[in-house]
């Protein structure tokens, strides 16, 4: 079946249990913490990149998921959630508490590229600080901000200030002799090209380009903040629609239900799964739709054809979506346990209206590579440019389309299944290329992928029995999972691999809700696609990652 | 031309009326059914400043302006089926020097303030602006956020405020239409209540905080003070 792995006979690979994996660390292990998705290991704060490089070289533990931080009354704590790439069920929770007073842990950095961006979000926002780090400075928030907004004692009433920098040439001092050419382009972050608010400070050497930073946070909207102070029942649910708000709503609401559902044990009835797998795929068709029709944006400057045609298809799913939801863009269709209602009635012309979608939908992919990847033009610009080699990509803890335009095999509905999806019958896409080329093709080829899952759905639900359509399971008006449980959950997202940690307290809120977002991960790349490219192919790289501003910042 | 000639071989006819109506300065090549309907005379008689304002109504520049999740929805309202271009305001403009309103499509957070002030302040006058979706009009659901503006016109002047999280497409075109009829009737924005501004470091009143910026900030850099306690 298409679903299964190829066969792996690597020594990383192999599953070892959590008390082999103490053996293996040795003395590192302080104590063990073990999470309900892993193993937890409590180490010392000075011994990180020891004991990770043992886990990545050793056991084969090579994807860094995300560095979640965190106050307690006695310590901090920052959690390295470690994955396969080859088997993301094999996970392993790295614990570091650091002292209360002077929080400092060493830095993961030199082990895992990736660490760079959540190390310093961890600073800016709880306020750990990693030793050995090469640029820890805040990143979400301004770099006047007083205090750490998520610690304990964090007074959100306080002024602050926002200053308006005027950019100076960051690398001024390395370029002062009279031969070179430097000169500094700021972009963004108001620029159509950013896909949002994202600032790019960009150092030209002539054409080319010798240093890009992205610069993040201006659409930093304190989600994390707004998820732990809502009850887990109802008053999360609404949020994550708008972290990836490219209408993968459904897709990002799974990510949390998942997450909160293992944590408290929810089962949820097989109908109001198929549904659920249904929706998310519209929704990844919606996004993947949005993708491509910016990336001709930015890339053909065509905005009266390629752009329309895409949005056209875009409106037909949103069609769908809003008969199903009730709502075009922020769904808040998922429920603990389900989903709110059922399919809409009639069903039959649900049913038509969806065949009709999909019957179509062949003809426009077929159009979309007449107009965009068959031409020429377009094949110049991205065919080669933008180099993401898998090796850089898995380093940086990139997912989704950019890791798999890498011919990185990973995909979380396959590999970590849930919903329905490994009763259906659909293939992972990968291409080879690495280049801003084969993500585009990725995701116009994922596309297809998931219309044949809506149509499977759509043959499931037609014939499910009447008595048998149960979307919600029973769940208790107010959820308080058990004290200082703790979970890390991941769904496939259209930009990659979505992932929740959630810490409960025994109250009916989370005491820490972290978003693992994968556009974050995937921006983090772009320096290592764009350096040495000529300008306009950094704008090509740059729509080729398809970030989303608001999952970035959330 | 004669019968038993079913269609025209020689153009030459047509390319001199045409060239002769344009050395002449004759024809009616320019008159429209709007001028027949005039009547006879060719003048009409009005306010300047009500005429003004009519061709200013009628003729919008948008800036293209995105932010959050709306910013998505106004794409679509430009885009096929919604088509704001129907309403002669849909030509989204790239700098905000040829652009006569600004959608504020999303959430602002601290700091994106100063970036968005600047981008108002670099519009020409006369300049409107459509607040769109709940965050600009108050913060929305991001409203206790400790780094969100509660609503855009802390910052800058709004027009109209289209509410919804995201507005429907549908809506942003009525609140386009409806700003379109104020400026045709030349109203203006209400003055705001408490504008955050851009100012010089130096300008700001000392107190603790500032003391302690002093040497991180230099005394001529922009810089915008909130006052999170004072905000609704």
């Amino acid at each position: 079946m298409s679903l299964e792995r190829p066969d792996t006979t690597d020594d990383a690979a192999l599953e070892r249990t959590p008390d082999e994996l103490e053996e293996l660390l040795g003395d590192l292990v302080v104590k063990r913490d073990d999470h309900l998705n892993a193993p937890g290991f409590v180490i010392r704060p000075d011994t990180v990149q020891e004991t990770l490089s043992t886990l990545k070289e050793q056991a084969g533990y090579d994807h860094l998921s995300v560095v979640s931080a965190q106050e307690y009354e006695n310590r901090y704590e920052s959690i390295y959630h470690l994955k396969k790439f080859d088997d993301p069920t094999q996970e392993v929770s790295v614990v570091v508490p650091a002292d209360k007073d002077d929080p400092v842990s060493e830095s993961a950095e030199p082990v895992f590229r990736t660490a760079d961006w959540h190390e310093r979000e961890a600073y800016d926002l709880i306020g750990v600080e990693y030793d050995d780090h090469p640029d820890l400075r805040r990143i979400l928030l301004p770099e006047t901000w007083q205090g750490h907004p998520l610690s304990m004692d964090y007074d959100k009433d306080r002024p602050q200030i926002a200053t308006l920098p005027e950019h100076a040439n960051p690398l001024q001092e390395h370029h002062k002799d009279s031969e070179s050419d430097t000169m500094f382009l700021n972009i963004g972050p108001h620029h159509p090209a950013t896909h949002g608010v994202l600032h790019l400070k960009t150092t030209l050497d002539g054409e080319q380009v010798v240093d890009v930073e992205p610069d993040i946070g201006y659409l930093h909207r304190c989600e994390e903040q707004m998820a732990q102070a809502g009850t887990y029942r109802h008053q999360i649910m609404p949020y994550p629609d708008r972290w990836d708000y490219i209408s993968a709503g459904l897709l990002n609401e799974w990510a949390y239900a998942r997450a909160a559902e293992d944590l408290a044990e929810i089962e949820v009835p097989e109908y109001a799964q198929v549904i659920r797998t249904m929706g998310a795929e519209m929704c990844r068709i919606a996004a993947h739709m949005l993708a491509l029709a910016t990336f001709a944006l930015d890339v053909n400057g065509d905005f009266t054809a390629t752009f329309m045609y895409a949005i056209n298809d875009r409106e037909r799913v949103q069609d769908l979506l809003e008969d199903l939801t009730g709502q075009r863009l922020m769904f808040n269709y998922f429920r603990l346990g389900g989903v709110v209602w059922d399919l809409p009635e009639p069903r039959e012309e649900f049913f038509s209206k969806t065949r009709d979608f999909l019957d179509q939908l062949p003809e426009s992919v077929e159009e979309y590579h007449n107009l965009v990847t068959s031409n020429e033009i377009f094949q110049m610009r991205t065919i080669d440019t933008g180099i993401l080699p898998p090796e850089v990509a898995k380093n940086y803890g990139a997912t989704g389309p950019v890791a798999r335009g890498s011919g990185v095999d990973y995909d979380l509905r396959r590999d970590d299944p849930y919903g329905y999806y490994d009763e259906l019958d659909w293939d992972v896409v990968t291409e080879d290329g690495c280049d801003n080329f084969s993500r585009l093709l990725v995701r116009m080829r994922e596309v297809e992928e998931s219309a044949k899952i809506i149509e499977q759905c759509v043959d499931l639900l037609e014939d499910w029995p009447e008595e048998e359509r149960n979307i919600q399971a029973n769940v208790p008006r107010t959820l308080r999972p058990d004290d200082d449980a703790e979970i890390y959950r991941a769904v496939e997202a259209a930009k990659g691999e979505l992932g929740i940690y959630i810490r409960s307290d025994g109250t009916d809120k989370p005491a820490r809700f972290k978003i693992r977002s994968p556009c974050f991960s995937n921006l983090q790349t772009l320096p290592e696609m764009a350096n040495g490219e000529y300008i306009p192919d950094v704008i090509a790289a740059l729509g080729s990652l398809d970030i989303v501003l608001g999952e970035v910042d959330r | 031309m004669s019968s038993d000639q079913p269609f025209i071989t020689d153009e030459s006819q047509v390319v001199t009326e045409t060239r002769d109506a344009r050395m002449t300065g004759q024809g009616d090549r320019f008159n429209s059914r709007l001028r027949e309907a005039f009547g006879s005379s060719p003048f009409i008689l009005t306010k300047f400043d009500k005429f003004l304002n009519w061709c200013r109504g009628s003729s919008m520049f948008m800036l293209q302006f995105g932010i959050a999740c709306c910013s998505i929805e106004m794409m679509h309202t430009y885009a096929v089926k919604h088509d704001l271009d129907r309403f002669g305001s849909g030509v989204p403009r790239a700098s905000p020097r040829q652009a006569d309103v600004m959608i504020v499509p999303g959430t602002i957070v601290s700091k994106f303030a100063p970036r968005m002030k600047r981008v108002y302040d670099q519009m020409p006058e006369p300049k409107f602006v459509v607040g769109m979706g709940s965050c600009t009009i108050s913060g929305g659901p991001f409203q206790e956020g400790y780094n969100v503006i509660k609503g855009a016109e802390e910052v800058i002047p709004i027009d109209i405020h289209v509410p919804g999280c995201p507005p429907r497409p549908e809506a942003l075109v009525y609140g386009v239409v409806k700003l379109q009829e104020r400026v045709a009737n030349g109203e203006a924005a209400p003055v705001t209540v408490k504008p955050y501004e851009l100012e010089e470091f130096s300008d700001l009143e000392r107190d603790e905080l500032v003391d302690k910026l002093a040497d991180q900030i230099d005394e001529d850099e922009l810089v915008m003070r909130y006052n999170f306690a004072d905000s609704p």
